[in-house]
């Protein structure tokens, strides 16, 4: 590794201030696994209450804040950036690009994201954390007492902003920083995936800013647009969730199933089956994804025409998900599958997400959904489908670049632990869930009655809890393990495809001394196949020019919490003071000039040869 | 050893689906034995839905083996670099084709139904019962208006016949949803849902509310309880005609409490308020507040303190204003305001 020409920092100052997308990945990722275990806790909880019938382990009150911290947690908290923070470490790596378009901008979306998170959560300590469920519905939300939902209200739009400009940032970054000879059609799949999910936010997230803008009007400033007496209509704000929420669950999914594709096709030393229709389709599925956000609400009430409309439309979206399922299975037909962790991961998603999406085409159906919606039913659907899929896709994605992002590998017995233990536990919790819902159990509910045949499905159910519990805090030992000992790592410890296997591990501050030439689809296993042992370059040697790093993001996203924070308690004056110091934060940032630094060609290896 | 971790995949699987299928639950609430025609149409469409989607499962299960077990890497030394197939026109083709071809088997009957189940909503045909349902946090409000009945809680339908409901709430928004007679449909504050609801056969049904509305969203329950026509009509009378009615000096000293006392949110007969439900066959109810036990005790210990039993409800506590004798004539008086034998 090189020694470079900038000033030795203090490690905190260097990590609050940092605009280096795998720092930034990391922070992230950091982040959303303490939230990601928030959150399972708080399930833990609600499925201790739901063990026996009319039990009292938490009041009702209590339950229903922790079913709404559960969801908006592990939505908005823990996948979304844990998302986002492999997309940072990874795609510019994958397109060989030094950073991503925007560096200031990327972690200004990561500390705004913490801002929201916090303020989601201080309502815990506050007086009751917010209780009308992940999706907020109106009136209940506009009429819940005490300050809950403002916190929900306000945590979410902040968070919100830092998504939707990180979805801008790799939307540019991937159209712009290509290195030279990867067309779009020699992306990697994680890439491709990444892109179009950041398309979907740039698309769904102003709906939701605006339904929780009419929400933070309605409750904060007396407007009435939810308001029955009034002339309000709350449907319009369920429209408005869900012009949001649906894309929202492909933002989710589609970049696990960027991750799948690399995973599977490197353990089965076998290019990707069908590229260019797995391109297609992924794009299609988020094309489809806008145009079926009233299958969340088959039972509002608006008639038969627009229910079978949107029922069509829905049945659709199986077909490229098909597509990609099949995909799969013909890239491990006829390789050689090796079962690493990671691989466990990918191959045990299979069975868990088809069976998830076969419970979605029978969601499909509205008559059907009049009896699935709002029961146990749909609960195991979209469990079957995030964790079966995205959570999957997560711990998949964990394993496998665990070795790029830290330079050690994750022990592999432990790893396979956490998998069969957690596979076993995710069946045995969700699966039941499916009778639950068909025998009458409507969802989001503290307790049930005895002697309504619910008891055996519900013991069940919180005992598959406990075994995910138990196979996480495995995962976490062996986090902890292999950050204070872990094995080394080389640079290419999977035999991969993809660029960023081409480069040392962990990856240089500035990822590739050279720009690689990509010539063709799985850059990097072509030249490997060639006898190569390194990228060609597609540039001489010289200095590289780094941007500058900056407090400014921390300062901008707390001036917007202080804002937050005190509008909720009415007081305006410190609300002003907060979005002064947010205007400051920006002005200054617009009026000084960052020149950034320079790494200098001396301190980069030998001409030609990458990572070691 | 290593073709049998296919099988040991399934096998937690179906430990849990033989657990679970432990019956397919409660007879007077689980929507897997239809009482209704809105529920048998329903059932059925699952059915179609389910056995394509096993279909397809079947498929990809079957891949999934053969992958699994021939394709494996036999080992570290296995070093062998397959062929990179580029993919299969062919294959994209036939696996994108099917399945719109099955969707279209299951599209066709679905469009149909949704239809079939909006029938008659808007016009009501001549001579049917029209049931106008409030849901309210946390109990529901049942008024027919061309019968002139008011009650809540337990839902009296003729069976046989296709009873239409119009669904609306008063609060936030709920869900009526009866599993074992039809699908639910959401009581909106600022429209009004219309539905139909046809039991087969006389009985006792269990309903629920089905959308988040608050702490006791759990505790909203409510019965349907379907009679033979002339049982129904004859019913429906005794609804009209019925009021307060004290048969002995407790029961009196209870209705003169209830007076002074409840009268203001509950009406008996046509007197009374409507912010509470109305309990005019309070006696022949199932359940005390839709979920307890309808004893006198449970009667009582609602009264003093109906926060205990359901949190975040409207009902005041009334155990300090009212003593234990009070309570008692009370009770008295509320079990005996019946309609039924």
């Amino acid at each position: 590794m090189s020694a470079h020409a900038y000033k030795k920092k203090n490690p905190v100052w260097d990590w609050l201030t940092t605009v280096d997308h795998k720092k930034i990945g990391i922070l992230y990722l950091a982040s959303g696994a303490f939230f990601f275990l928030l959150g399972g806790l708080e399930a833990i909880l609600l499925r201790v209450q739901l063990l026996y019938p009319e039990f009292d382990f938490v009041g009702a009150e209590t339950f229903n804040q922790l079913l709404t911290m559960h969801g908006t947690t592990m939505i908005f908290l823990a996948a979304m950036p844990l998302i986002f923070g492999f997309m940072n470490a990874i795609v510019p790596l994958q397109i060989g690009a030094r950073d991503v378009a925007f560096p200031f901008v990327n972690s200004l979306g990561f500390w705004l994201f913490t801002a929201g998170g916090i303020l989601l959560n201080l309502g815990w300590f506050l007086g009751g954390a917010p209780d009308a469920g992940w999706t907020g519905y109106a009136p209940l939300s506009t009429t819940s007492p005490g300050n809950g939902v403002d916190f929900y209200v306000l945590g979410l739009q902040i968070s919100g902003i830092g998504t939707l400009i990180g979805g801008i940032n790799f939307l540019v970054t991937i159209i712009n920083m290509r290195a030279p000879g990867m067309t779009f059609m020699r992306m990697p799949l994680f890439t491709w995936s990444s892109f179009i999910t950041s398309g979907l936010i740039l698309f769904a997230f102003p709906a939701l800013t605006i339904g929780l803008a009419l929400l933070m009007f309605d409750r904060l400033f007396g407007s009435q647009f939810f308001a029955a007496e009034a002339g309000g209509n709350p449907i319009i704000y369920e429209h408005l969730f869900w012009i949001f929420g649906h894309p929202e669950v492909y933002i989710l999914v589609l970049p696990a199933f960027g991750m799948f594709s690399e995973i599977i096709a490197t353990f089965a030393r076998k290019r990707l089956f069908g590229y260019s229709a797995m391109v297609f389709a992924t794009a299609l599925i988020g094309f489809l994804g806008f145009m079926v956000w009233v299958h969340h609400m088959f039972t509002v009430g608006l008639g038969p025409i627009a229910n079978s409309i949107f029922a069509v439309a829905t049945m659709l979206i199986a077909v490229p998900t098909g597509v990609k399922i099949f995909n799969w299975l013909f890239t491990m037909w006829g390789g050689k599958v090796s079962f690493p962790t990671a691989n466990l991961f990918a191959v045990g998603f299979i069975p868990s997400f088809v069976l998830g999406g076969m419970t979605g085409v029978m969601l499909s159906v509205p008559p059907a959904d009049y009896q699935y919606h709002d029961s146990y039913f749909v609960v195991a659907h979209f469990h079957y489908v995030i964790v079966g899929g995205v959570v999957f896709g997560l711990f998949a994605g964990m394993y496998y670049w665990w070795p790029k992002i830290f330079g050690t590998v994750l022990n592999e017995f432990l790893g396979k632990l956490h998998f069969w233990l957690f596979f076993i536990g995710f069946h045995l919790t969700f699966f039941p869930m499916h009778f639950l819902g068909l025998m009458g159990m409507p969802r989001r509910v503290y307790t049930y009655l005895s002697g309504q045949s619910l008891d055996e499905a519900n013991f069940a159910a919180t005992m598959g809890a406990f075994l995910m519990g138990l196979a996480t805090i495995i995962m976490v030992w062996n986090i902890i393990q292999t950050s204070v000992k872990g094995k080394k790592a080389g640079n290419d410890p999977w035999d991969g495809r993809t660029l960023e296997w081409a480069i040392a591990s962990p990856a240089p501050e500035y990822n590739f001394a050279q720009t690689p030439l990509v010539r063709g689809l799985d850059a990097w296993w072509l030249e490997k196949r060639a006898g190569n042992k390194a990228m060609v370059a597609a540039e001489p040697l010289d200095d590289i020019h780094m941007p500058d790093s900056s407090i400014l993001p921390l300062v901008l996203s707390l001036g917007l919490f202080i804002a937050a924070l005190a509008a909720i308690y009415s007081n305006w004056i410190i609300a002003i003071g907060g979005l002064v110091i947010t205007a400051a934060a920006m002005i200054l940032r617009s009026v000084i000039d960052y020149h950034g630094y320079h790494i200098h060609k001396e301190d980069l290896p030998a001409e030609g040869r990458e990572g070691k | 050893m290593k073709r049998w971790r296919n099988v040991w995949r399934f096998l937690p699987l179906l430990s849990v689906i033989a657990l679970a299928l432990t019956g397919c639950g409660n007879e007077q609430l689980t929507a897997m034995l239809p009482k209704g025609e809105g529920a048998e149409m329903q059932f059925n469409l699952m059915m179609l839905s389910l056995y394509i989607m096993i279909g397809v499962f079947v498929v990809v299960a079957l891949i999934y083996t053969v992958v699994l077990v021939r394709f494996r890497r036999r080992g570290e030394s296995d070093n062998e670099i397959p062929e990179q197939t580029e993919g299969n026109v062919v294959l994209e083709i036939l696996w994108t084709v099917v399945p719109i071809i099955l969707l279209l088997i299951l599209a066709v009957p679905t469009v149909m139904t949704t239809f079939a189940l909006d029938e008659g909503t808007e016009k009501v045909p001549e001579g049917a019962t029209v049931i106008k349902v409030t849901a309210h946090q946390y109990w529901w409000e049942f008024e027919y208006p061309d019968l002139e009945v008011k009650t809540s809680q337990d839902l009296y339908i003729p069976t046989g016949e296709r009873v239409y409901f119009e669904l609306v709430s008063k609060d936030v928004t709920h869900s009526f949803w009866v599993p074992t007679l039809g699908g639910k449909m959401d009581t909106n504050t600022a429209t009004t849902n219309k539905m139909w609801l046809n039991a087969q056969e006389p009985g006792t049904y269990y309903g629920k509310c089905a959308e988040l509305c608050g702490p006791s969203h759990a505790l909203m329950d409510f019965k349907v309880i379907a009679q033979e026509k002339e049982d129904f009509e004859a019913w429906a009378e005794k609804m009209k005609e019925a009021g307060s009615q004290a048969a002995s000096d407790q029961a009196a000293q209870g209705e003169e409490i209830f007076a002074n006392s409840c009268i203001g949110c509950h009406a008996v007969g046509s007197e009374g308020g409507n912010t509470g439900p109305n309990l005019t066959n309070f006696g022949d109810r199932e359940k005390v507040a839709g979920i307890l036990d309808h004893t006198d005790q449970n009667i009582k210990d609602w009264i003093s303190n109906p926060s205990e039993f359901k949190p975040g409800n409207n009902m005041p506590a009334f155990g300090d204003q009212l003593n234990d004798e009070e309570l008692d004539a009370l009770v008295v008086y509320l079990q005996g305001l019946k309609v039924e034998e």
